[in-house]
């Protein structure tokens, strides 16, 4: 019952970085970029949605505050791309990086100087209400995070396969060459693609704030879910997933049955051994550069 | 744009292009010993931190300028430096002059141990495989409290040398000298690396590595050398620093600090020993002109000084951005351009520096 | 004596493919041999094969007697080993004259310690560096070009740079992997004077690769022509040339003008 309840509060956690991680790998694979910004870009999203939302700040009923929040991150992530990173186009990855770290910083403060460095908690309709299996506990809020997780795993994959962008943006990020001579707009393409990570990302901030609280250095979790990403392997959007539910499993577990201070440890060991030993990802292939 | 007429290979191997150069280093020599003479204690405390975070810089700088491996995990071995230097004298009873080299020795060997699995790893997995180095060096501080005092710290004694005490605050001149003494060391040394063997072969690595081989160097050796010799200056920067700060707790060495090594040599300028100095100017003085500025703003408009927190940081990552966009060969590639202007004045042609990709290759392995 | 390269019964398969199929020949002291062969015929595999990045699945490559599987990739510019790539690899960031000093890498004999502290020794060694490469530069006509970086120079001249860096580190055996692709047709004469002169003056024996018929023809004194991974046919040029297998298989595949176009 024990290992139950701690996998159910792992997995929760788990969904989240795991949305985050799939943020990393939606332009990881469109663009060879690292948005090292999409933790920061969760925490902005949930932020605009608190302050949409929240008692204090607009009021709006939270799911009219949700969609809203989601279509301005969404336009965010498009003009991130169309103004700043689009510069970046045949640059190296690192430099990338570094913008994107860069851009992340200010992020950070801007939610600072607009929201204030405090904690603050996203008021939900479903806030401390619990679901009791037996001797399991669930918070709603852990069970909304699990279902929307799911549901939007659903909905990209119908997307990525069944619309005409998604099949565009499939293709692009395997050969852009071939998908610019198909007629595919390569780079609006791109753009869309960092539109579609700010959903994401947003997603993921608006479970995350509602789970707990929320306050602008929150987007280090991003460093972690970046770690998720790197274990289930860059290339792979299941692959993310997974590599952000082992992490969000193997925290509760390290702290529960090591010591309490491992729990921060051990998502990066197994990083670290992950590299050592299987350097691109748990679902991922190697290539080898061709001379 | 001076043209040097070059009559033997000495000409090449030397440290400097031409007499003239040697002429401005001089005086820029004499200028910085000088310093003391001229500045306060509180301005010559920060060009002492400003020396400090130029030699850390010049650490990094020999892995990810002149080798290509990106890390974002050097502040683990400012760490190592720090600790390892105060635990030698506090436990082990040595002298400074024992215990400082001895822990750039072992934050050196730390890399080592380091490169040897991460050899295989190429730009991105590198940095992230580093940077769960900086995050698992940092908890580890934490938990190994009988060894580093877990989070309350540790305190450095003051240095002493023959029976000479120096402490930043006492004699903050003397503790300048040492630093600048250590600093000249290390750009003698870096100096000496890019005009030999081993350097070149540092860049035959960051160029292209399966050509590298070719020409018979052995890549996971050379790699974990880079390595070496970086964490290994970036130790000694460490160890100067827990005397400056005077106490060492983990957060001195976050994961944060090592994102901001990494910018900070970008914003100065990748691939060059000017670029680290560049860089530690602006990450030391960058807070103090904003200071400086937002006094002289509220000074004139007569309200009361607003601190905005984060600012420093905000700023400072603005002009990273406009680094990256409009000049990435930093602000030592700005400064060059500049140079150029005026020597070839009226004549300098706007193309004149092609805009070249970054030093950072990294897409080795796809 | 025995042959200064020796393919004995050569296998490499990639999973199921097969890219080198029992392949044997020799290659003699001081001749320009040349392997032609439509696209994946195997011959660039043949030279990695040499250059250690691939390890056979069966059989020997000798150099010189010496069982070439037992060294590492690094150690082969060491055994007199060098070569030239399809795409250029070389070293963008850095100046020519610093390209071609880090092919006598494999003469160093100073340490992390001595070169840190720029001994006598060292600048010595540099001197001696410097001297071997600016014969290297007057033999290419490089002069021009000594201190510029490779990112700016044009394709051609990129080119000559690589086969320079081969040059200094004093190699007994050179191979070139398609010395004159995308060169100009009075560039492609000068690589050809070089590479008589490589052999006449030099001593050092050629092993290339090359689609240029012309090129082949002209300097090559014998020619390996490859289909599939196995050989076809070896021997002067015009007996490669006019070998009914050889015909058959550049017009049965499709004729050279619509391989050419596929590239």
């Amino acid at each position: 019952m024990d290992i139950l309840q701690l996998l159910v509060s792992g997995l929760a956690n788990g969904c989240i970085y795991g949305l985050i991680a799939l943020g990393f790998v939606l332009i990881y694979k469109a663009t060879e970029a690292i948005n090292f910004a999409q933790g920061d870009m969760m925490m902005l999203g949930a932020f605009i949605t608190l302050g949409l939302t929240n008692t204090g700040y607009m009021d709006l009923p939270f799911w009219i505050a949700v969609p809203l929040a989601i279509a301005l991150m969404g336009v965010f992530g498009y003009l991130l791309d169309l103004i700043v990173i689009r510069r970046m186009f045949g640059e190296a990855q690192i430099a990338v990086v570094i913008l994107t770290i860069a851009l992340g910083f200010v992020m950070r403060f801007a939610a600072g100087t607009i929201f204030g460095h405090e904690p603050q908690s996203l008021e939900t309709p479903y806030a401390g209400q619990d679901l009791r299996f037996g001797g399991v506990v669930l918070g709603v809020d852990e069970a909304v995070v699990v279902i929307a997780t799911v549901a939007l795993t659903v909905v990209l994959f119908l997307f990525f396969n069944r619309t005409k962008l998604g099949v565009a943006m499939q293709a692009s990020s395997q050969n852009q060459l071939a998908a610019y001579y198909m007629g595919i707009p390569v780079r609006r393409v791109q753009s869309l693609i960092w539109g579609l990570a700010g959903v994401t990302a947003t997603i993921a901030g608006v479970l995350y704030a509602s789970k707990g609280s929320i306050d602008p250095s929150a987007g280090l979790l991003g460093i972690k879910a970046f770690a998720a990403a790197v274990i289930g392997g860059m290339g792979s959007l299941p692959g993310a997933l997974l590599g952000g539910i082992i992490v969000g499993v193997i925290e509760p577990f390290a702290s529960r049955y090591v010591a309490a201070g491992y729990s921060q440890i051990a998502p990066y060991l197994l990083l670290f051994l992950v590299l050592v030993f299987r350097p691109h990802g748990i679902l991922a292939q190697v290539h080898r550069k061709k001379v | 744009m001076r043209v040097v007429f070059k009559t033997s290979y000495d000409h090449d191997i030397g440290m400097f292009r031409h007499r003239a150069q040697a002429t401005w280093y001089v005086l820029l020599l004499t200028g910085v010993l000088a310093l003391p003479l001229l500045l306060g204690s509180f301005l010559i405390g920060e060009m002492t931190n400003m020396l400090i975070w130029a030699i850390a810089g010049m650490g990094l700088m020999i892995l990810v300028g002149q080798t290509g491996q990106a890390s974002l995990g050097h502040a683990a071995f400012l760490a190592i430096g720090a600790y390892a230097n105060v635990i030698l004298q506090q436990r082990a009873g040595l002298p400074f002059l024992v215990s400082f080299p001895l822990a750039g020795l072992i934050a050196g060997a730390a890399g080592v141990l380091l490169a040897i699995p991460t050899t295989r790893l190429h730009g991105i997995y590198l940095a992230i495989a580093t940077l769960a180095v900086s995050i698992l060096v940092e908890d580890f501080i934490v938990i190994a409290e009988p060894l580093t005092g877990g989070v309350g710290g540790m305190f450095a004694a003051d240095i002493t040398i023959f029976g000479y005490a120096i402490n930043r605050y006492i004699n903050p001149d003397a503790f300048y000298w040492l630093t600048l003494a250590v600093t000249l060391l290390v750009v003698y040394f870096y100096r000496n690396l890019l005009r030999s063997p081993l350097g070149r072969a540092f860049a035959a690595v960051r160029d292209s590595e399966i050509s590298a081989q070719a020409m018979g160097v052995n890549v996971p050796r050379t790699k974990a050398l880079a390595f070496g010799l970086s964490t290994g200056i970036t130790g000694l920067a460490g160890a100067l620093m827990g005397h400056y700060s005077g106490v060492i707790t983990h957060e001195n060495f976050t994961v944060i600090i090592s994102i901001q090594m990494l910018l900070m040599i970008v914003i100065g300028g990748l691939g060059t020993i000017h670029g680290a100095f560049f860089g530690a100017m602006v990450v030391v003085f960058l807070p103090q002109a904003l200071s400086f500025l937002r006094d002289w703003v509220s000074g004139m408009t007569g309200g009361g000084s607003v601190a905005i927190s984060g600012l420093e940081t905000a700023v400072f990552a603005m002009i990273l951005i406009a680094f990256i966009l409009f000049e990435p060969m930093g602000i030592y590639g700005r400064w060059l351009k500049i140079r150029t202007y005026f020597e070839l004045f009226p004549f300098y042609r706007k193309n004149m520096f092609r805009r070249q990709k970054s030093y950072l290759k990294t897409e080795r392995m796809r | 004596m025995s042959p200064l390269l020796e393919f004995d019964n050569v296998t490499l398969s990639f999973g199921g493919l097969v890219a080198v199929d029992r392949l044997s020949f020799t290659v003699e002291n001081g001749e320009v041999f040349a392997i032609v062969g439509p696209n994946g015929a195997g011959k660039s595999t043949a030279f990695n094969l040499i250059s250690r990045f691939y390890d056979p699945v069966e059989g020997k490559i000798r150099l010189a007697g010496d069982d070439l599987v037992q060294h590492p990739s690094h150690d082969l510019a060491g055994l007199g080993v060098a070569r030239t790539f399809q795409n250029i690899e070389l070293f963008d960031q850095a100046t020519v004259l610093e390209n071609l000093l880090i092919g006598r890498h494999r003469f160093r004999k100073s340490n992390l310690l001595t070169e840190i502290a720029f001994t006598p020794f060292v600048r010595d060694q540099e001197r001696q560096h410097r001297h071997a490469v600016e014969e290297v530069i007057d033999f290419l006509d490089l002069q021009p070009y000594r201190e510029k970086r490779i990112a700016g120079l044009p394709y051609g001249v990129r080119k000559v740079v690589e086969l320079g860096r081969a040059l200094a580190t004093k190699p007994r055996l050179l191979l070139l992997d398609e010395p004159a692709s995308g060169l100009s047709v009075e560039e492609t004469r000068d690589m050809a004077y070089w590479i008589e002169d490589i052999k006449k003056q030099m001593g050092i024996t050629v092993l290339m690769v090359e689609h240029d018929m012309h090129l082949v023809s002209s300097v090559s004194d014998r020619v390996l022509a490859m289909a599939d991974g196995h050989k076809l046919a070896l021997g002067t040029p015009d007996e490669v040339q006019s070998h009914p297998a050889v015909l058959e298989a550049y017009l049965g595949a499709g004729d050279t003008a619509d391989r050419e176009a596929a590239e």
